[in-house]
C-alpha cells in the first residue's frame, strides 16, 4: 500500500449551482405530482413537506355546471408553487399539442410536461410522437419538459428541436422500480452535461432518488411513491432529505469503486508486521 | 311540437361534448360554454381536436357532428 498517494484535488468536485429550467431558478430538486393522495389536505401537506417548488397538474374534462377544476386550481395556487401542466393520456402528437395549448391558456404558463404515451400497459413514451410534438410546441413558443425514454438519440433529437430539459423515465410510471438503466442515464449525463436531467417516473424509494442525484441527474419528479405511501407527508420529507443528500454527495465528489480492497487504517507502523503468521517463527495462541 | 322548439329559429345541433352526445341550441362555442354554465376563464376548449382560444370562441360556429372538448385543471403526475 502506497501511503504517499496524493489526496485528490478538490477541484474535481463541481461547484454547487442552483437548478434552472429555461432560465428560471427552482428552489428544490424535487418536483412533485398532485395525483393519487388520500385527500387534498394530505396532498397539500406533502407538497409543503417536500419543499417542492414545482408541482405537476393535468387537464381533464369538466362537467356541465362543474366547478371541480376551479376549486382545485384555487387550492393548488394557495400553495404558491410553480405549476407544470402535463399532457398525460395523450396518444398522438396532435392531442398533446392541443392539450398543451389548452393548458397554456388555463394556467398562463408556457411550461409543458410533454407526454405522448405509446402503450397502455407500459405507459412508455411514444418517442416518435414525442419528437414530433416537441418540435411543434417549441415553434409555438412552449418550453418543453419531455417525458422520454433514456435513449441518447432521442435526447439529441429533442435538444435539436429546442428542448432544454430532459425527463427520462427511471422505470415505467407507477412501478416504483427505481433506475432500470443507470448506464444509459450516465451516458445522457455525459453527452449533455449542460441540459438539466430530471428523472421522471419509476422512483419508488428515497434511495432511488439519492442514486439519481449521486450520478449527476439534476432533479427527480415524484408522485406515486409519495402519494401512495402509508404516510405521504413523512415520505415527502424523506425524499427531500435523500435528494439533498444525493446532490451533496455528487457535488462533494464520490470515490470510484475499486475491485481491490484498500485498508483505510494506515499500514505504516502496523505492529507485529514482521511476524509472518505462516512462518517458522509464528506460534499458536 | 311548436312549444318544444327553442326560442331561436335555429334547429338544435347534434354534437359531442366531452365524449357525450349532446343536442344544443348553441350556435357558437361561446354559446355552448354559457349553455353548459362553464364561465369564462375556467375552462379551455377544443373543437374536433383543434384548440380554440377563449377569445375565438364567439367566432367558432358549431356544426352537426362536431366534437367539443371542455377541460379544466386537475390533479396530475
Amino acid at each position: 500500500m502506497n501511503q504517499t498517494e496524493p489526496i485528490p484535488p478538490f477541484s474535481r468536485a463541481p461547484a454547487p449551482q442552483p437548478l434552472t429550467f429555461y432560465g428560471e431558478t427552482v428552489a428544490s430538486r424535487l418536483l412533485l405530482g398532485t395525483a393519487l393522495y388520500p385527500s387534498p389536505h394530505v396532498m397539500s401537506e406533502a407538497v409543503k413537506a417536500s419543499g417542492a417548488g414545482v408541482v405537476t397538474v393535468s387537464l381533464r374534462r369538466e362537467q356541465a355546471r362543474g366547478r371541480t377544476g376551479q376549486r382545485f386550481l384555487d387550492f393548488i395556487r394557495a400553495l404558491s408553487v410553480r405549476l407544470l401542466p402535463n399532457t398525460a393520456g395523450c396518444r398522438t402528437a396532435r392531442e398533446a399539442v392541443t392539450t398543451a395549448e389548452m393548458a397554456r391558456e388555463l394556467l398562463d404558463t408556457d411550461w409543458i410536461k410533454l407526454e405522448v404515451i405509446a402503450n397502455d400497459d407500459t405507459l412508455q413514451p411514444d418517442v416518435f410522437g414525442l419528437a414530433e410534438a416537441a418540435e411543434e410546441l417549441v415553434k409555438r413558443g412552449f418550453k418543453v419538459f419531455p417525458y422520454m425514454t433514456e435513449d441518447l438519440s432521442l435526447a439529441d433529437r429533442l435538444i435539436a428541436a429546442g428542448c432544454r430539459v430532459l425527463m427520462p423515465w427511471g422505470s415505467p410510471i407507477g412501478t416504483g422500480r427505481g433506475l432500470a438503466n443507470p448506464h444509459a442515464l450516465k451516458t445522457l449525463r455525459a453527452y449533455h452535461p449542460d441540459v438539466p436531467i430530471v428523472i421522471d417516473a419509476g422512483i419508488g424509494a428515497p434511495s432511488h432518488a439519492a442514486q439519481a442525484l449521486e450520478m449527476g441527474c439534476d432533479a427527480v419528479l415524484l408522485n406515486t411513491a409519495v402519494a401512495r405511501a402509508q404516510d405521504p407527508v413523512r415520505m415527502a420529507a424523506a425524499f427531500a432529505a435523500a435528494i439533498e443528500a444525493g446532490r451533496s454527495a455528487y457535488e462533494a465528489g464520490l470515490i470510484q469503486p475499486s475491485d481491490r480492497a484498500q485498508p483505510s487504517t494506515p499500514v505504516a507502523g502496523t505492529p507485529f508486521f514482521d511476524l509472518d503468521p505462516q512462518g517458522p517463527g509464528s506460534k499458536p495462541l | 311540437m311548436a312549444n318544444a322548439r327553442p326560442r331561436t329559429t335555429e334547429r338544435l345541433r347534434e354534437i359531442t361534448v366531452n365524449g357525450r352526445a349532446t343536442r344544443t341550441a348553441a350556435q357558437t362555442l361561446a354559446d355552448l360554454v354559457v349553455e353548459q354554465e362553464l364561465g369564462e376563464g375556467r375552462v379551455a376548449t377544443a373543437v374536433n381536436g383543434d384548440f380554440v382560444a377563449e377569445r375565438a370562441r364567439a367566432g367558432a360556429v358549431l356544426h352537426d357532428g362536431d366534437s367539443v372538448e371542455i377541460l379544466s385543471v386537475r390533479q396530475g403526475g
